[in-house]
């Protein structure tokens, strides 16, 4: 009875025009009356810690032993090969089994009251460590940058599963009336996975990431035609609304009452694009802070306060993509202008929201899909500068912060040359079992059912690591 | 209140039914039948179709398989029953240890389909009745004009259609008309390309484009539109390459096994990457002919459907031996102008590949490839090239074990070394590296000079590969017992073990799936809903039909009309059930909100590539050429480059960038953004029905998308120059084109204030803006307000609705 109920108020509020309808309220998103609006708030299995989620996606596989994992025993083995036992089960993608061992050339030290080790390229970073939980026993199935980029944001090796922020606007809808739920924000080159890391999969098309660019219009189509200022797009969209509502009388069928609404959303979201765009209220300080005023970090640090201002406007889930960490070659280079670009914005972020009383319950994470290998690979031999580290997805870091994640503190071990996990494997299912706990799901839970099968996130595993919780 | 009762009471026992099928079914048949089915009958007790052995064991059945005792409890092998099971067959015995009338112990999908009753409209009638329930008038003319030109060609009808069909024209004729029209097979194809999964380009990181992917949805168009027999139809695109002295035709049609993606990242595991291609090819053909979800067996013997893991690599065991490959496929008119330019370009190219030294670098080349594929290890920058090469070329194995080459491999591999290897010799000797890159660019140049000749994507069968071995767990590298191909064992068995056996077995008239798995899908199409809702799954967890003597019927009359789609076709769109009005019933909300009894038709959303032909047809801005290449409309700059490498979308130019949807380019990780926000699928695996949203980004997309302002110029344009002078006559017009109807009088306000606001609002800057070249004789600022209606109708979700 109750979707019946529903649908009748539905009627009755929409007879009354637009301005009546009180969306959140009106619609419990079950049945059919969820069509009208499938991103009304929902609540969880339980209360989750965070509300809201930045994935911070260091695309193609930021150098974990360069970065987050010292590793001074590499020194003793360096030129030397591996030892077989260690590397014969090893799948390598462009290195073959016996390159020789490549030493960090960074300095770590400890910082913080937790006393985290972390490298000198990611001085801002490091001064987060007691807010982050730094993960340094990550492990994945993939050694392909798609495969694995997609296991890390869909669960599967394959394209076609929706994406993890797709999964929180399905569970939890969004608090964003004039906004979408989930939205993609990006910075550098393409990435391998293009559009499909963000993908709705088999899940209604709405929950798919909506992608705010760089340049052009901020949203695909947002601005109205030229020569069409806001006041003729209100007259034109009144007509279109009212010849609808009068079909809607017409053939009762309450889709069109979903798409009047849609286009509602539209204007709204046109509305307060420009808002959201204005930094000019933002003091001088948070704009340093994000590493705005300084050309290197500029897009980035544009990208996190992006970020923070949507979460402040109750969008769900923001990924952040930055690409591209894939160090074959060059690997000091690269990796010094990778963090200049994300090192200052990423602590920037993390310190806003902090001081805002927004961290408590915004889960931030920083990673990519895999992480490198101790072992040179160098294509260019007559070249010392062009060593780099081939893909590694036994053993690498993420870290993570706010949103119910205990930070000031290391989970999980490699050995002396980062190759294995020697304590605490988060495999990437792991993780997003507790991405999900953190928002107040259980993993096993939160199914689609499709293909005669109900689907979930995690596939066929994945377990909460208590140790990453509060 | 009576009715209500009866209703409810009969979709109990509907539930009950789907509870046993589902829940008690499968365990009888995976644990029980082997003793106590019809093999043998231990105890005379038979768990595989109703009889009173069954009545007279049920007070005992309990007691048996919950027992504690070794011997007494059954089954007698294995693990017990477990707690889901047994609570089920207690429910069920509790309830009375009642056979479902109908069900024969096997799944009813299992069953041979048979013919009953008078057709779709007796049975739909039959139904009705019993539930109470008088069907809704027929629509109106020109909404069934509307609906059934739609629904056959995937454009609307002209005001000039429209307005013969009202004035007492033939709606057989119109039927006939539209089946005869070139559009029918545009608008199957797009429905068979959801199944194939088609794209114009590879997936996965380097997602490079398949420039001749084309072909084969040309081939899939011109099998529509000739009315190729189902059966026919199938076996060409499964096995076309196997038919004796197959035609290129034939072979193009093949093209539906090169639709899985090709991981071509640097570094990529082929023997993975190959099983993966492997794996969907099985999962397509058991979506699209038998209407399974066969992948859950991949792993482990399917949970609920019959399937063993064995069965699953029986039907990949079928695919084992194909190989990609390429050939000439010309269309028509390509190839006079082609040939006749070919001895010239011949000849040029290989003067270019005299004077940089092509061939003989090439060879050095090939040597190193060689040198590396046999001896990894000894040279780190030869390793990588070969790494690089394996990954881009389809035919690699064939091409580096082989002494001899095809002209054709040969020819792509000169291409290769000269497009993209650098190769290791390049760095030290730049000499050559520029005088290659120069011959590069002028062989592209020279390329640019010979006129197009299709090619395709095929499959041929391949001795190299070997046998199939059944993998346990799924994965690739754990090699069990080898499996022979075969069909499913649930089914009928005989099937041949080469693809054209499978493609064979699949229509023969013994499978009781592929017709309605077909005939399911046909309906769907024609009323937005199968008579199985979960068209992709007929198993056992699938919904149950709604009308399943209805789907029988049409599944034997699909075969018995020599598996005619058009036939079946117009029987659909000729029965009185097509024809209702789509029309809500307030009578209906609460009995059937979701109209499973069909006493009326549905309204439904056009699909993203009808909703661009709609706007460019009103326009008339259409281009309704049939088949060929596919095109890149424009698109905002950041979409393509989205992807890896930052790639660069081509735009065509010209009239062709205003063809119909189904041919534009589909870029599988970054697609053209109306695809991508009005629900079609992603291509990654079959598509048996698409889902239908209402986002705000299709609202901005409409609103604000050049190309559907475009649409609103040329529109307006049309209706000035159309319709005579005067506002009510132009909206009337204006109506006729885009609705297929006249406005009421209250739309006819509406738009007529309308207007009146664009006047007061428009100043002749912004009017010039919206209406850069009014027609002779329009004021600026009325043409303007024109294209400001024109926007308000393109939007309408009339406009984007079949009803």
């Amino acid at each position: 009875m109750h979707r019946i109920q529903t649908r009748r108020s539905f009627f009755r509020s929409a007879g009354l025009g637009l301005e009546t309808m009180a969306l959140g309220s009106l619609l419990a998103g079950e049945g059919r009356a969820a069509a009208v609006d499938p991103l009304a708030a929902k609540k969880p299995h339980f209360a989750g810690k965070a509300k809201s989620v930045i994935f911070l996606f260091m695309e193609g596989a930021p150098s974990q032993m360069d970065l987050f994992d010292p590793k001074p025993a590499l020194l003793k083995w360096q030129g030397k090969p591996l030892p077989e036992s260690l590397i014969n089960q090893t799948k390598l993608a462009f290195i073959k089994k016996d390159a020789t061992v490549l030493p960090s050339s960074r300095v770590f030290k400890p910082y913080g009251q937790c006393g985290m080790e972390l490298s000198d390229y990611i001085p801002n970073i490091a001064s987060c460590a007691d807010d982050i939980c730094l993960v340094r026993s990550m492990n994945t199935d993939a050694f392909n940058h798609h495969p694995g980029q997609l296991l890390l944001m869909t669960g599967f090796m394959q394209a076609g599963r929706p994406s993890l922020g797709s999964w929180v606007t399905y569970g939890l809808g969004s608090e964003s009336k004039n906004l979408p739920g989930f939205v993609v924000l990006s910075s550098g080159a393409g990435t391998s996975g293009g559009a499909t890391n963000f993908g709705s999969g088999f899940l209604p098309s709405v929950h798919q990431g909506t992608m705010f660019r760089n340049a052009g219009d901020p949203i695909l189509y947002l601005s109205n035609p030229k020569g069409v200022s806001q006041d003729l797009q209100r007259t034109t969209l009144d007509a279109i609304r009212d010849l609808n509502q009068d079909r809607l009388a017409e053939t009762g069928d309450e889709e069109i009452a979903a798409r009047i609404n849609s286009y509602e959303l539209a204007f709204r979201m046109q509305m307060s694009g420009p808002d959201l765009l204005d930094f000019s209220k933002e003091s001088k300080d948070t704009l340093d802070l994000y590493g705005i005023n300084n050309e290197k970090s500029k897009t980035f640090g544009t990208n996190c306060l992006l970020a923070r201002r949507m979460v402040e406007r109750g969008v769900r889930y923001v990924m952040l993509m930055h690409a591209s960490w894939d160090q074959h070659t060059y690997l000091n280079r690269d990796l010094k202008k990778n963090c200049d670009i994300t090192d200052g914005p990423t602590a920037g972020l993390i310190k806003d929201l902090k001081q805002r009383g927004l961290l408590d319950s915004t889960l931030v994470v920083w990673g990519g899909e895999f992480g490198r290998t101790p072992m040179v690979e160098q294509r260019i031999t007559s070249d010392p500068e062009n060593m780099g580290r081939d893909h590694h997805p036994i053993a690498y870091s993420m870290f993570l912060a706010g949103g119910g994640i205990k930070g000031g503190q290391v989970v999980g071990k490699t050995d002396e040359l980062g190759f294995n996990i020697v304590e605490d494997k988060v495999h990437v299912h792991d993780l997003q079992a507790t991405l999900l706990h953190c928002l107040g799901f259980d993993h096993e839970r939160l199914t689609y059912h499709y293909m005669g099968r109900d689907f979930r996130l995690t596939d066929v595993a994945g377990k909460v690591v208590a140790k990453l919780l509060l | 209140m009576f009715s209500f009762a009866v209703l409810v009471l009969s979709s109990m026992f509907a539930a009950q039914d789907a509870g046993f099928e589902r829940d008690v079914l499968p365990v009888f048949a995976k644990r029980c039948q082997g003793c106590h089915g019809a093999q043998q009958q231990m105890s005379g007790l038979r768990l595989d179709q109703a009889g009173e052995s069954i009545v007279k064991a049920a007070p005992k059945l309990m007691a048996r398989i919950t027992s504690e005792k070794k011997g007494f409890r059954m089954p007698p092998i294995g693990e017990p029953l477990d707690a889901k099971d047994t609570a089920a067959i207690r429910e069920w015995v509790e309830a009375g240890a009642k056979w479902p009338a109908g069900s024969g112990g096997k799944h009813w999908a299992f069953e041979a389909p048979v013919k009953r009753g008078a057709g779709i409209d007796a049975w739909i009638l039959a139904k009705l009745k019993v539930e109470g329930v008088t069907p809704s008038e027929e629509a109106d003319r020109r909404t069934l004009i509307r609906r059934v030109t739609l629904d056959l060609t995937g454009l609307a009808p002209t005001p000039a259609d429209v307005a013969s069909f009202v004035n007492d024209g033939s709606y057989e004729r119109v039927v006939d008309r539209l089946l005869a029209s070139p559009h029918f097979g545009e608008r199957w194809a797009r429905y068979w390309l959801d199944l194939a999964h088609y794209a114009d380009s590879d997936g996965y990181e380097k997602d490079l484009s398949r420039p001749h992917a084309w072909r084969y949805r040309h081939w899939v168009i011109d099998a529509f539109n000739r009315d190729m027999p189902f059966d026919q139809f199938t076996i060409e695109q499964l096995a076309g390459d196997l038919l004796p002295g197959s035609t290129v035709d034939q072979k193009v049609a093949t093209g539906f096994l090169r639709c899985v993606l090709t991981n071509r990242e640097g570094g990529v595991d082929r023997a993975e990457a190959r099983f993966e291609q492997l794996v969907n090819r099985t999962a397509t053909a058991s979506t699209v002919w038998l209407g399974l979800t066969v992948g859950c067996a991949q792993c482990h013997n399917h949970k609920y459907d019959p399937i063993s893991q064995k069965d699953y690599y029986r039907m990949m065991a079928f695919f084992e031996k194909g190989e990609d490959a390429e050939i000439d496929a010309p269309i028509g008119g390509e190839s006079g102008p082609f040939y006749g330019a070919l001895r010239g370009y011949r000849e040029q190219r290989e003067a270019l590949y005299a004077r940089y030294q092509i061939k003989q670098r090439a060879l050095v080349f090939e040597k190193g490839l060689k040198e590396a594929y046999r001896n990894p290890g000894r040279d780190l920058e030869w390793d990588f090239a070969l790494t690089a090469y394996k990954a881009l070329a389809d035919r690699y194995e064939k091409f580096l074990t082989e002494a001899a080459h095809t002209s054709r491999d040969q020819e792509s591999f000169y291409r290769y070394f000269v497009n993209g290897s650098a190769s290791p010799d390049f760095r030290k000797d730049k000499p050559q590296a520029d005088e290659v890159k120069e011959a590069k660019g002028k062989l592209a140049d020279l390329d640019k000079t010979l006129p197009p000749f299709g090619q395709a994507m095929v499959i041929e069968e391949d001795a190299r590969h070997g046998q199939t071995h059944l993998r346990i767990r799924g994965d690739y590298k754990t090699f069990g017992e080898v499996v022979e191909p075969g069909g499913l064992s649930v089914l009928p068995a005989g099937a041949a073990r080469d693809r054209l056996g499978l493609a064979k077995w699949l229509v023969s008239r013994e499978n009781p799936l592929t017709a309605r798995v077909a005939m399911n899908r046909l309906w769907q199409e024609l009323f937005g809903r199968g008579l199985v809702k979960t068209s992709e799954d007929f198993g056992l967890v699938g919904d149950r039909p709604t009308h399943p003597e209805l789907l029988d019927w049409l599944a034997v009359e699909f075969m018995h009309r020599g598996w005619s789609w058009k036939q079946m076709v117009r029987v659909v769109v000729m029965s009185d059930a097509y024809k209702r009005s789509s029309k809500v019933r307030k009578d209906l909300e609460t009995k059937d909100p979701e109209n499973v009894l069909l006493a009326r038709q549905n309204r439904l959303r056009l699909s993203a590539e009808l909703i661009r032909d709609g706007a460019l047809q009103a326009s008339e801005l259409l281009n309704v050429a049939i088949g060929g290449r596919s095109i890149r409309p424009p698109q905002p700059k950041g979409v393509a480059e989205l992807g890896y490498g930052s790639p660069k979308w081509d735009e065509t130019k010209g009239a062709e960038r205003y063809r119909r949807g189904l041919y534009v380019h589909y870029q599988r990780t970054t697609p053209y953004p109306l695809l991508a926000s009005f629900d079609a699928p992603d291509t990654s695996i079959a598509c048996s029905r698409r889902r239908t949203s209402n986002t705000a980004l299709q609202a901005l997309n409409l609103l604000n998308d050049p190309v559907f302002f475009e649409a609103a110029q040329s529109l307006a344009a049309r209706v000035l120059r159309e319709a005579p002078a005067g506002l009510a006559q132009r909206i009337e017009h204006a109506y006729a084109i885009c609705l297929s109807r006249p406005p009421t009088a209250r739309e006819s306000e509406r738009l007529t204030a309308l207007y009146t606001q664009y006047l007061a609002k428009l100043d002749d800057a912004t009017a010039a803006e919206w209406m850069p070249a009014p027609p002779d004789g329009v004021p600026l600022r009325e043409a303007a307000a024109w294209v400001g209606i024109s926007r308000v109708l393109l939007n309408l979700d009339e406009f984007i609705t079949r009803e």
